[in-house]
């Protein structure tokens, strides 16, 4: 333990503690930028590179200005945080930031959320003083999920930090030097020239709007507004836990009931759940793990949900292709169900229906837009939209999600049960597969559902479940870095898994780069987790197969899981990309 | 030449410096010798300690000090660095030791290695020293072959490796955090301090960087003792410093001076005084860290405190000589933006500050400056040296500061009167032809590219001076002496 001294006060903190966390202990508040802690994954960005959290110290007699993001404490230590002089200091350079940042916080995406503007309205800067040459650079809009616009860069490195060291992707890192100085992918290329996933971490990362989602709010607008299109929508289990924020209602709210009665607002002509499929991908892929573990071949069997993470198989582990679960997302799945049965069903032609999805995740937008998910010119999924840009929508439309009266899912896409909803947190999938997974290896009701050895925000979790005497092995990963561990011991045969989940996003869903904006506050995340579980509690039904509407798509559509219908509709294969 | 004592560069160009035979006769490996077998590390870190010797780099750090710091740590691996990374603009003193004697910096690396319990020392020099390299490069085989290198050095338990590392000729990575992520192959950036590489250094293990000319001074204590090195120089900064004079100066190059020789004795005695009898103005020390030192402190004593205290710093020695006809608007200008060139773009004060001081004195040399420009000035120069990240941020406004505080007078000449006297800055001079002078030729008039001087021939031609743009093409052109540039 270290005893130190801020602005008077005594306060007693670890060792290896910074300032800034000695100053939080006391409830002294230093304004700060480019820092970014991730406690929950073990993930800091200490770059100490914006200086707007300079603080006097007096280190045994030498005095200097230091970042209290980046300083430890030392024994002794006097730290004044607000003098006349540091604050002249923070102010200069947060006018050095604004003389280089587009006056565009009218138009811009991020307004309001943007930690730059909060900044300069805190320190009460009403007008930028310093003025001189700006940056400008060309926007990368050539994905279909992130969009890159570097005029906003301010060098705080946080979306290196996630996307080299957390995601271990490494598409992002410091390019050019001086004035010129960015944060960009190699040699400047634009995002589908590199190696990125797409999982939108950058996006959530970055404190200003120089990453952002690729928004596609007009053109369902658009899609609504045509009387020709039957427009439906779909809604993944982690928006209804996120979407509440944005509107002003507690972390952790769950918001199905307001989100359901919202989209009808919007003009959709039917309000589907993502859920409703996801009980579908468990039927498949339930089936596929039995089969696989039955002829012990081809182990571990991965999941598939998360696109972000099979980017990540296809351009960093393509020797590992044939062992991911061949079942699409749930996303493709709804869509690919909803122009076949549904679309029949209701006498519509598939090309006269618009599938939307609202999804917590950037990776989904590339998805929907792959090869394999186009047949005959009809896409699965046609539009992807991100928990913000839904609740961007509502607000434009002048829907106050808070205000609204629960309203339930349309029939027949719309019924789940709890083993669905969990497939927003890490580990959902692995145990909303299980449920099933059991009671059809052992033809036993499964008593307790609840496998919560796969639950938490942990980055790797290990299980062995006994299934009736059969021991199966199963791992839970979130977060690249920590896929990448396992799947590197997969290569080497040194994994002794029959089944992993893996999702691109620390956490999973529940912190995809489509959700509302945490700011670094990861507890935020817990209760988003919180939630998510005690909807699965609060279900009657727990396990996919007890679906009604699922046996109803089967016993009408489908015939069984593995069929011919399903291999043709529900499955998909993979892609060694180039790097 | 009179008042110099060489120990930096005792041997260049007295020996052939890829000849060991040769350095071995002027006692080279001497100091290795009796720092392995007559002394314990810790005999010869206290000897390095108690001679006072200085980091000859820049900053002036005590190098015993540093040593300690990194002997004290317990630790699997350490390293020993030389950064030579030389890039100050003028500055050649760590290319003239390593070209003419780069057995002295392989020996004190080895005794560097010794002391702190490091195996491992690493040379990062910049890739456009070609004969720098090769010496090293053959120095280096040349000690493997005769033991002084390797494993178990002249016999003794002690081994130690020397490599070398090239550097793509940032200027930054001169800074030695900076040079630690070059080395590791990352951007080279420099990082946080605390903690300090003699904690966590290269590969996160502790690690000393010094400078050529630092290790250069070694083996000569060790060898001629503590009082030989505390009897030359000054009792805070003992020892010799080498400069490299440049400029208008008669005599340039490089030259050793005892710490405390005056900048009198510097320029005028050794340097032969300015060139073509003109007005000595300033000399810019330090480089684009430093600043510049006046007729006024021409007596003043050369030392760290001394230079720091009148708004300059040592640096790693270059040593500009400026005249009458050197604006110094425009030397804090060029100065600016060599920092700005080589600035990393890391922290905002060095990456966004320096480019808005830059453009405020861009204002001033072309006709813009207000009194505004001036305060807008001392307030970012104030804010970037406090908050910069590294020692290039911090010491990238002294140039500003250091000119505007001792030349004031130019500043306000440009700001309030439109006016260079040292008719450097093109954009406030104006050329006017003097008619009684002109014969009419229109040789000025053909070559003028803006087309803005008119006349009939053989009468008195006219500068438009709305029109002019202030080339000089003119001036120069003119057979007559007939324009004048004022």
């Amino acid at each position: 333990m270290s005893r130190i001294t801020i602005n008077d006060i005594q306060v007693e903190v670890f060792k290896d503690a910074t300032i800034l966390d000695a100053a939080k202990e006391v409830g002294i508040y230093i304004p700060t930028l480019c820092h970014l802690d991730l406690e929950q994954f073990n993930i800091e960005n200490k770059a100490g590179s914006c200086r707007i959290c300079m603080v006097d110290v007096d280190t045994n007699g030498r005095k200097k200005m230091m970042p209290a993001c980046c300083t430890p404490v030392e024994e002794g230590m006097v730290v004044k945080t607000n003098t006349p002089e540091v604050v002249e200091v923070r102010r200069t350079v947060l006018q050095l930031l604004l003389s280089d940042h587009p006056f565009e916080c009218l138009t811009c995406p991020k307004s309001l959320d943007c930690e730059l503007q909060a900044l300069a309205k805190k320190f009460g800067i009403y007008e930028v003083t310093c003025t001189g040459k700006m940056s400008t650079y060309e926007i990368d809009h050539s994905s279909k999920s992130i969009k890159r616009d570097l005029s906003k860069c301010i060098m705080c490195r946080r979306c290196e930090t996630v996307c080299t060291t957390m995601q271990t992707v490494g598409v992002l890192s410091g390019f050019g030097r001086g004035f010129k100085a960015v944060v960009a992918p190699p040699e400047m290329e634009p995002l589908t020239e590199s190696v990125c996933v797409f999982c939108g971490q950058c996006v959530n990362a970055c404190p200003t709007a120089a990453l952002t989602e690729i928004n596609y709010i007009s053109d369902v607008w658009k899609a609504i507004n045509n009387p020709n299109k039957k427009v439906i929508v779909q809604t993944a289990p982690a928006v209804r836990v996120g979407i509440g924020e944005e509107f002003g209602l507690p972390a952790g709210t769950e918001a199905t009931g307001m989100l359901t009665a919202g989209l009808r607002r919007l003009g959709f002509d039917a309000v589907f759940d993502t859920n409703f499929s996801a009980d579908l991908t468990i039927m498949e892929e339930a089936h596929e793990l039995i089969e696989r573990v039955k002829k012990n071949e081809n182990l571990p069997i991965l999941t598939s949900c998360c696109p972000g993470w099979i980017n990540f198989l296809e351009f960093q582990f393509p020797e590992l292709l044939n062992i991911p679960s061949t079942c699409k997302s749930p996303q493709q799945m709804f869509g690919a169900i909803a122009k076949s049965y549904y679309a029949e069903k209701i006498g519509v032609k598939p090309e006269d229906m618009v599938v939307v999805s609202i999804m917590p995740c950037l990776a989904k937008k590339y998805e929907a837009s792959r090869e394999e998910f186009i047949k005959d010119g009809i896409t699965d999924v046609d539009y992807v939209l991100t928990t913000r840009e839904l609740a961007q929508m509502l607000k434009e439309a002048g829907i106050n999600l808070d205000k609204l009266k629960d309203e339930e899912y349309d029939n027949p896409l719309g019924e789940s049960s709890g083993a669905a909803v969990i497939f927003g947190a890490s580990g959902g999938v692995l145990e909303a597969a299980l449920r099933t997974a059991y009671e059809w290896i052992t033809k036993k009701t499964l008593g307790n559902v609840n496998f919560k050895d796969v639950r938490g925000m942990e980055g790797v979790k290990e299980a062995t479940v006994d299934i009736d005497g059969l021991k199966v092995n199963v791992a839970v990963t979130s977060g690249l870095g920590n896929a990448r561990k396992i799947l590197t011991k997969i290569k080497k045969g040194e994994a002794n898994y029959h089944a992993i989940e893996i999702m691109a996003c620390p956490g999973g869903c529940l912190n995809g780069g489509g959700q509302p904006y945490i700011h670094g506050d990861t507890s935020i995340l817990d209760k988003r987790l919180k939630a998510i579980y005690s909807i699965d509690e609060s279900k009657v039904i727990r396990k996919s197969h007890e679906n009604p509407y699922i046996k109803k798509l089967y016993d009408e559509f489908l015939i069984e899981p593995g069929s011919h219908k399903s291999h043709d509709l529900l499955h998909t294969q993979y892609f060694k990309k180039n790097k | 030449m009179a008042q110099q004592i060489r120990i930096a560069l005792r041997n260049c160009g007295k020996l052939d410096p890829e000849k060991i035979e040769q350095y071995i006769a002027q006692s080279g490996y001497l100091a290795l010798e009796k720092a392995l077998f007559d002394n314990k590390p810790e005999d010869i870190l206290k000897l390095i300690i108690d001679s006072g010797l200085r980091g000859r780099g820049g900053g002036g750090f005590p190098t015993g000090i540093k040593w300690q710091a990194a002997a004290k740590q317990k630790s699997d691996e350490k390293f020993v660095i030389c950064n030579a990374d030389e890039g100050d603009p003028g500055a050649f003193m760590d290319r003239a030791v390593l070209e003419g004697d780069p057995h002295s910096v392989l020996e004190a690396m080895t005794i560097a290695g010794y002391c702190i319990g490091a195996n491992k020392g690493i040379i990062y020099i910049r890739a456009e020293y070609p004969l720098a390299i090769e010496r090293l490069n053959v120095a280096i085989d040349q000690a493997y072959k005769m033991g002084f290198l390797g494993k178990n050095i002249m016999g003794t338990a002690f081994s130690f490796d020397i490599s070398i590392k090239l550097g793509a000729g940032a200027f930054v990575c001169g800074e030695e955090t900076a040079l630690i992520k070059s080395i590791e192959g990352k951007r080279g950036e420099p990082i946080v301090k605390p903690p300090f590489p003699a904690e966590k250094g290269l590969w996160m293990k502790p690690t000393i960087v010094n400078n050529v000319e630092t290790y250069a001074s070694v083996c000569p204590i060790i060898v001629n003792g503590l009082e030989w090195f505390r009897g030359v120089g000054t009792e805070k900064s003992p020892g010799t410093k080498v400069f490299a004079l440049a400029g208008k100066i008669n005599n340039v190059g490089l030259v050793e001076v005892p710490m405390g020789s005056t900048l009198r004795e510097v320029v005028y005695e050794i340097g032969g005084g300015i060139k073509d009898g003109k007005e000595f103005k300033a000399v810019q020390t330090g480089g684009p860290s430093g600043g510049c030192i006046t007729k006024e402190s021409l007596d003043t004593p050369i030392t760290y405190e001394n230079l720091i205290q009148i708004g300059s710093m040592m640096g790693s020695g270059g040593m500009i000589v400026l005249d009458e006809d050197d604006c110094m608007v425009n030397i804090a200008k060029f100065y600016l933006e060599f920092t700005l060139d080589e600035s990393c773009g890391k922290c905002t004060p060095c990456r966004v500050g320096n480019t808005r001081m830059f453009e405020l004195l861009e204002d001033i040399t072309e006709g813009r400056g207000t009194q505004l420009t001036i305060t807008k000035l001392e307030t970012l120069a104030n804010t970037i040296k406090k908050a910069s990240l590294c020692g290039l941020g911090q010491t990238a406004p002294n140039p500003v500061l250091s000119t505007m505080k001792y030349f004031k007078h130019e500043y306000e000449e440009h700001i309030n009167n439109k006016k260079c006297r040292a008719k450097v800055c093109r954009e406030l001079l104006t050329f006017e032809i003097v008619a009684d002078k002109c014969v009419g030729c229109s040789l000025c008039a053909r070559n003028c590219p803006v087309f803005c001087i008119h006349g009939e021939p053989k009468t008195p031609f006219v500068i438009d001076q709305k029109a002019c743009i202030k080339c000089g093409s003119c001036v120069e052109k003119c057979n007559f002496d007939a324009i004048t540039v004022s």
